[in-house]
């Protein structure tokens, strides 16, 4: 991947915590990544990782509960979204940052038309009558590929199937020219073959408009499908990072290969043959001391139950935080024992 | 759900919990009123009108000389009258034709839900006014009418309870597995269906006394000497431009008792139903 | 598409028509012992009697009675009264303008209040106005109507002397009588309906506000009003729809208490003088006007409804 300007978006250290009367629960703990122009960046794990508070983050539409800690920074364009104001907040979202949703049944507003919600963004951002909006949000049916747009526009979502609602959310979420699109799950909710429908338009449009996106999703299907590069995220945490090649050709942490091996292949073995994962994923509120996957890792030695290993570059290329990968190659030594004392 | 449990949820609706021992004093209070209240009620004494509060008189006299508070607390009784036929005439009557409606189904079910739209079409103080304006103006016939208007309401509740209680799996067991249809009803409709019903009867306290009270307010309800806070009311409004207090005691009397009885009923949906959310 | 539906709904209409007439006409047959004996009590002879009963229809059968006096009423005809012979549409007509005028004020004080209060205890959640919201959202469904109106009389008449005690002046004949007769009833009728939407519209935009539609609205850059002007309050309206409709009945219905401490001559009053005075036919048709309106909102309520809310299907 080369590199030649500054990410779109970089996150660093992004830290949030939540205070209940049990205890603080971290959604996410110290979550740094950077998305450049035009790259498909996926936010892989279970519910609880944290993946959805970190693009909440981005929105700044986190539930007013989830709190930062002051060193977390989200920069959009030199930008730091965490200390902008509601105000300015508002003028990104939609417009340079827009965001798609997991389930379109319950995403799209019910009692109004699909056209004037995506005229609705429009007139927010644009400087155009609601007239135009509307122009250009039969533009972008047609180019979601909703057939018939021109009649469609003055439908309810409730007229539209599954698939086609989310084809509308992807045209409202494109309706002000953003440069990131966030996407969360766009495919959970839908059947099997509208999922690759869905995610076909994803990558046409991206490569189209040349935005980036950030897919978050539990499914590593859809991430060799359309990423470029892979985060995998544990217990808020992310546990590794590499390009989609160099994580399913050589994952190294055994979450990552845990999840690798549950996913279906397409011919061949049935599924009862898959590898779960053991065990499930630990309270938030009683985390191990160590590795947070101690609890379901088959490799768990002593250290690890005692040390938080650290995100560190392997020579394949993949960040990997796992005391098993590093304590077998040597050159990596040296960097490990720094991080225990320090 | 064990009645331990209901309770302790109860309990940890603070306020809810303390309308109920409220209520359970005023109960109480309703029936030795005659024996409590510091003046005979009735007894007027016309050297000792429309007082101010005393030691004595806590609230004052009115115009006849009688001591407003001993009468206030007459009133209780007629309140909680109304309340007790509110719940009681709905749970006998309202309940039992809403479960067979609601397991028998069919035509049976078509026209008694038809009859029960059309009673709820009509103000339920309308209705109440039609009723003892025909069974003969009376604080007994007051209490009945007060009864009945609850009853379609009670009905369709426990009919659209049992619809839903009728289809679940252990039903059906119980129905393969030979149970009759009372058995069931007793066994299963019954106790499944109890915990709206009772949230909604806790609610009927509170509207059978502003019923009860707008009806004596009306002169349809209790007769003098009967004292009920409507008539009170009713026989204050008459000195407005004397002494406005002798309106305002009874008015807050309904008030707080009425208030407390929707606090009992709102704690009581918390307590009974743990998906119900508080707004 | 949208007539037909109109027409669905009007044939559910006349069952609920048939029905309430029928509960309406039993009224009369609920007297124990004879009606005429009831009426005349000991002035009761042999002779008006029978007079009584020739002029209620009561030597005829029961069903036959019923239908006569429905057959009667479509074509506009409810009877004479008993106690003054004056026909019962000619005395219910004119006091429905007076009852119709004062209930639509309360309507409207109690939506407005309603949507008031509601949308800025939202807007303001855990300020100082959402917690009067809250206040009045419970203390309004306590208050008892009639001694609400008589504390307004104290303060606002009484004390103040801004509006008159008692008395009801007609819109056609001066806006600002009318105005001024009006209001203190109209927020004593409209209360515990404004403190009912206040409570049922409150909690209902809580739960349509952490709806994703409105988190999908907030992605677009949409501000807190705007969501809930624009996503919140259609939503949250549809259940309230049917709580108004509710409430028109109940205001109806409350007019008889009000009307007598504001001393209004309107349908309530008329009410409770024909039951004082045993006046049953006048009573009838008192009672069969007022549910045939509810009826009618009850119907206009659902078309409301369905418009707000196009799942409906017409």
């Amino acid at each position: 991947m080369k590199i030649t300007e500054s990410p779109l978006l970089e996150v660093k250290n992004l830290q949030t915590y939540i205070k209940t009367k049990k205890g603080e629960i971290k959604p996410t703990n110290d979550v740094s990544f950077s998305i450049n122009r035009g790259e498909i960046v996926a936010l892989v794990g279970e519910s609880g990782s944290g993946k959805s508070v970190t693009s909440l983050s981005i929105m700044g539409l986190n539930a007013s509960a989830i709190k930062y800690k002051p060193e977390s920074s989200i920069e959009f364009k030199g930008r730091d979204l965490l200390k902008l104001k509601e105000k300015g907040l508002r003028k990104i979202r939609g417009n340079e940052i827009a965001m798609i949703f997991q389930d379109p049944m319950f995403s799209l507003n019910p009692v109004h038309p699909i056209g004037k919600q995506i005229a609705e963004s429009v007139v927010l951002h644009k400087k155009v009558n609601y007239k135009e909006a509307l122009k250009r949000a039969l533009e972008l049916l047609n180019k979601v590929g909703i057939p018939d747009a021109a009649r469609r526009i003055n439908d309810y979502p409730h007229q539209l199937s599954g698939g086609m609602r989310q084809r509308v959310m992807i045209a409202l979420a494109l309706a002000c020219d953003p440069e990131l699109l966030i996407a969360d799950e766009p495919t959970t909710a839908l059947d099997v073959t509208i999922q690759a429908q869905i995610l076909t338009l994803l990558r046409d449009l991206q490569q189209e408009l040349n935005i980036s996106i950030l897919l978050i999703t539990h499914d590593l299907g859809v991430v060799a499908e359309v990423a470029d590069r892979v985060l995998v995220m544990y217990c808020g945490k992310v546990v590794e990072e590499g390009t989609v090649d160099e994580i399913f050709d050589s994952s190294l942490h055994p979450y990552t290969r845990g999840l690798m091996s549950s996913i279906p292949p397409l011919h061949g073995i049935s599924k009862d043959l898959l590898d779960a994962i053991p065990g499930v994923v630990p309270n938030p509120l009683e985390l191990p001391k160590g590795c947070n996957f101690v609890t379901r890792c088959d490799f768990a030695t002593e250290r690890c139950h005692q040390v938080e290993p650290e995100l560190t570059r392997y020579p394949s290329g993949n960040r990997v935080s796992c005391w098993n990968k590093l304590d077998k190659e040597g050159e990596m030594k040296e960097h490990v024992t720094t991080s225990i004392n320090s | 759900m064990s009645l331990r449990g209901i309770f302790k949820r109860l309990m940890g609706e603070r306020l809810a919990f303390i309308s109920l021992i409220f209520l359970i004093l005023l109960g109480i209070t309703a029936i030795v009123a005659p024996y409590v209240a510091p003046h005979d009620p009735l007894e007027q004494n016309l050297s000792k009108v429309l007082l101010n509060p005393s030691a004595e008189h806590w609230l004052g006299t009115d115009e006849l000389g009688r001591d407003i508070f001993s009468r206030l607390i007459m009133g209780l009784t007629a309140a909680f009258q109304a309340g007790l036929f509110a719940i009681l005439i709905p749970l006998c009557i309202g309940v039992p034709m809403g479960i067979l409606s609601g397991y028998l189904g069919g035509i049976i079910d078509d026209i008694f839900m038809r009859i029960v739209d059309g009673i709820i079409a009509i103000p339920a103080i309308l209705l109440a006014l039609g009723i003892t304006g025909a069974l003969g103006i009376s604080l007994w016939n007051a209490m009945i009418a007060i009864g009945i208007i609850f009853t379609p309401q009670m009905a369709r509740l426990a009919r659209g309870q049992t619809l839903q209680i009728r289809t679940e799996p252990y039903v059906e067991a119980s129905k393969i597995s030979g149970a009759g249809a009372i058995w069931i009803m007793v066994k299963h409709i019954i106790p499944n269906i109890a915990p709206p019903i009772i949230v909604q009867a806790s609610f009927y306290l509170s509207y059978a006394i502003l019923v009860e009270t707008s009806l004596s307010f009306l002169g349809m309800g209790a007769q003098s000497p009967q004292i009920s806070w409507g008539n009170m009311i009713q026989q204050a409004y008459s000195m407005i431009n004397m002494n406005p207090w002798m309106i305002i005691y009874p008015g807050l009397a309904i008030m707080l008792t009425v208030l407390a009885g929707n606090f009992l009923g709102d704690g009581l949906r918390v307590a009974l139903d743990p998906k119900y959310k508080k707004a | 598409m949208f007539f037909k539906f109109i027409m669905r709904r009007l044939l559910y209409v006349i069952p609920m028509l048939i029905i309430t007439t029928l509960i309406v006409f039993s009224f009369i047959l609920l007297i124990p012992g004879d009606p005429a004996l009831a009426l005349l009590g000991e002035n009761a002879t042999p002779e008006k009697i029978a007079q009584i009963h020739a002029q209620l229809g009561l030597d005829q059968p029961v069903i036959k009675q019923y239908l006569n006096w429905l057959g009667n009423a479509v074509q506009g005809d409810l009877g004479r009264s008993i106690f003054t012979g004056q026909p019962v549409e000619e005395a219910v007509f004119s006091r429905l303008g007076v009852t119709f005028q004062l209930v639509i004020v309360a309507m409207i004080f109690a939506i407005a209040g309603g949507l008031f209060f509601a949308i800025t205890s939202i807007y303001f959640p855990n300020s100082w106005m959402d917690y009067v919201a809250r206040f009045f959202g419970t203390l309004g469904t306590a208050i008892p109507n009639f001694w609400l109106g008589m504390i307004l009389i104290i303060f606002f008449s009484l004390q103040l002397g801004w509006v008159p005690a008692t008395g009801f002046t007609s819109i056609t004949e001066s806006p600002g009588a009318f105005l001024q007769g009006t209001i203190l009833p109209a927020i004593a009728l409209g209360a515990t309906g404004m403190a009912q939407i206040t409570r049922h519209l409150r909690s209902s935009l809580i739960e349509v506000m952490s709806a994703d539609y409105v988190r999908t609205g907030f992605s677009k850059g949409i501000n807190r009003w705007q969501a809930i002007m624009k996503h919140g309050l259609q939503n949250a309206m549809l259940p309230v729809v049917t709580t108004i409709g509710i409430l028109f009945g109940n205001l109806l219905g409350a007019t008889v208490v009000i009307e007598t401490v504001f001393a209004i001559p309107g349908m309530g009053q008329l009410a409770v003088n024909s039951i004082l005075q045993r006046d049953f036919t006048m009573l009838q048709g008192v009672v069969l006007v007022l549910i045939a309106l509810i009826i009618l909102i009850n119907f206009i309520t659902d078309i409301v409804y369905a418009l707000l809310d196009p799942r409906i299907e017409y």
